[in-house]
């Protein structure tokens, strides 16, 4: 059977140049950085090189610019939380975000709620996109941050972030985004783009888990999360993860390096599919065609449910995932469907295919194939669907 | 979250799909915005069920849950259907994971649903026969779906 890893948004494999470049960190050179001896201090130049190599893939003017985390969720609660409770002293208690964030930024502005931040939450409108009109009008004289995702990790739609940037430089306002989705699929460049702070994390372009980092641009002082000692110049504690750090700086420069030439080969084939699998009756792609991560497919078919149709494409040798319900463990659908104005019950029957390098022609017919075979078996014996056909006939 | 390999085996070779032409009852339950629906019909001579059949909109759960619990009805007398309950399909299919137990609970109400229809063409009240469901308030309430 053929296998087809369709969740690169989720995680991506582990990269073997990136790999080899890890293992020393993994083997000969463990010493902790922050010790004076040999091994110690060929850590602490492996971070350092490391640093020094994203600064300039992300347009940074210093390596100090720069903090290691655990990764994207760390990186999203550390910007939000640590720029609000800072600007709270100057009396600046309110933040806007957009309705379709990642929870890590979701959760966090909901906790900051209960500190006493108040919150204005943008539209996304049906194509997925934040207006930047609407950014300009809700910005107020107490606004301590804006967090707008680069990329948006169901649907991939990729935000005006330039123009949010702008904006919010000329109004002095702190801006941040999450571009965990975006790195390596789009052009992202923190002095071009005026961002202010910027969430990475190495897993989702081929490099290892647990590791990221946070962009955050000299002048601006976050208070602190995790407290402890002196690592990442007093900002954040604990012991760096040296062979992440290396990893993460070798998989971006990958990612970056090769991005051209991937989006010339992934683009076109994704939007075969989505063309083909548009001529399924009662189908939809969510999310603007266009502003879009090379990778990302994010369609609905009326009158099943998402679990039903991943679960066939695992029988299948297809992963994939839903932004259904059922599989996030609550029974809710996705908040990201709900915000771009689906209907709970067109929203339970998405499906998100993610796609990398990999990705083949062969690839694609087979999912030209397998898909609609799936959604008429599950429409067969779905009420639902008689229900939708029904009320078609009666006009 | 995993599912059972039993849950796995419904969801992936459902018994019984599909419709009773002339069914003596007819039980629907759940709703699309919740994302289940179940749709049971039910065949009944004298006091036995001898066909049951099942549309379902829904997830793995709620197509596996449907799937076994035609299979606990079907063939028996119309008294043991009235005793399913959804810890006994839970059971059968060795168990679900916590947010999917509501699967169970609208299987359970799904065929007491058709057995009630049943009923009420036979123009006998389905209350004193089949009552409230066998399920406490807490198990039914659905967390989030409202």
């Amino acid at each position: 059977m053929r296998k087809i890893y369709a969740d690169n948004a989720a995680t991506t494999a582990l990269d073997p140049r990136v790999l080899e470049q890890m293992m020393p960190y993994l083997t000969t050179v463990y010493g902790n950085p922050s010790s004076l001896y040999r091994i110690g201090a060929q850590a602490k130049d492996a971070v350092e090189t490391a640093r020094e190599k994203i600064a300039s893939l992300i347009g940074a003017k210093s390596a100090s610019e720069i903090y290691f985390t655990s990764g994207g969720s760390e990186s999203d609660n550390w910007a939000i939380k640590g720029v609000a409770r800072a600007m709270k002293k100057r009396g600046k208690t309110h933040i806007i975000t957009s309705k379709f964030e990642h929870h890590a930024v979701l959760h966090t502005v909901h906790a900051l709620k209960k500190e006493g931040f108040t919150v204005t939450m943008l539209d996304v409108y049906e194509n997925g996109l934040v207006r930047p009109e609407d950014v300009a009008e809700a910005i107020r004289e107490d606004t301590a941050i804006v967090s707008v995702m680069y990329a948006n990790n169901e649907i991939g739609t990729i935000q005006p972030i330039a123009e949010i940037g702008a904006i919010c430089r000329q109004r002095g306002v702190i801006f941040h985004t999450d571009a965990v989705q975006a790195m390596g699929n789009t052009p992202i460049d923190v002095e071009q783009q005026q961002i202010d702070l910027l969430s990475m994390t190495a897993h989702k372009l081929h490099g290892p888990k647990g590791v990221g980092a946070l962009y955050i641009r000299k002048g601006i002082r976050p208070s602190i999360l995790i407290d402890g000692g002196a690592q990442e110049r007093g900002m954040r504690a604990g012991t760096e993860n040296v062979a992440g750090i290396v990893g993460f700086a070798a998989a971006l420069e990958l990612a970056i390096d090769g991005m051209q030439q991937r989006i010339d080969h992934v683009v076109p084939l994704r939007n075969r599919l989505i063309d083909g699998l548009l001529q399924i009756e009662r189908s939809r792609l969510n999310g603007d065609r266009d502003a879009r991560l090379p990778g990302n497919v994010n369609m609905c078919f009326e009158g099943i449910e998402g679990e039903s149709l991943l679960l066939r494409l695992d029988m299948n040798g297809v992963s994939a995932s839903s932004g259904s319900a059922c599989t996030s463990g609550s029974l809710d659908p996705s908040h990201v469907l709900l915000a771009i104005g689906l209907p709970h019950e067109v929203a339970h029957g998405s499906m998100r295919l993610s796609f990398s390098d990999d990705i083949s022609d062969e690839d694609i017919d087979y999912l030209l194939e397998l898909v609609p075979n799936i959604v008429t078996y599950l429409r067969n014996m779905s009420p639902l669907w008689e229900t939708i056909k029904k009320n078609e006939r009666n006009g | 979250m995993a599912y059972s390999e039993k849950v796995m085996d419904h969801f992936a070779n459902p018994r019984n799909v599909g419709e009773i032409e002339d069914a003596d009852g007819i039980g629907e339950v759940g709703n699309s915005r919740c994302g289940d629906i179940m749709k049971m019909y039910i065949k009944v001579d004298g006091d036995t069920i001898t066909d049951c059949k099942f549309k379902t909109f829904g997830c793995g759960a709620a197509i596996a849950t449907s799937s076994m619990a035609t299979e606990m009805v079907k063939g028996k007398s119309i008294d043991n259907a009235l005793q399913l309950t959804n810890k006994a399909v839970m059971e059968a299919l060795d168990g679900l994971p916590p947010v999917k137990v509501h699967c169970s609970v609208l299987a359970e109400e799904a065929i007491k649903a058709a057995l009630s229809d049943y009923y009420e063409r036979k123009g006998i009240d389905p209350k004193l026969i089949i009552g409230a469901p066998s399920t406490s308030d807490d198990e039914r309430e659905d967390p989030t779906c409202n």
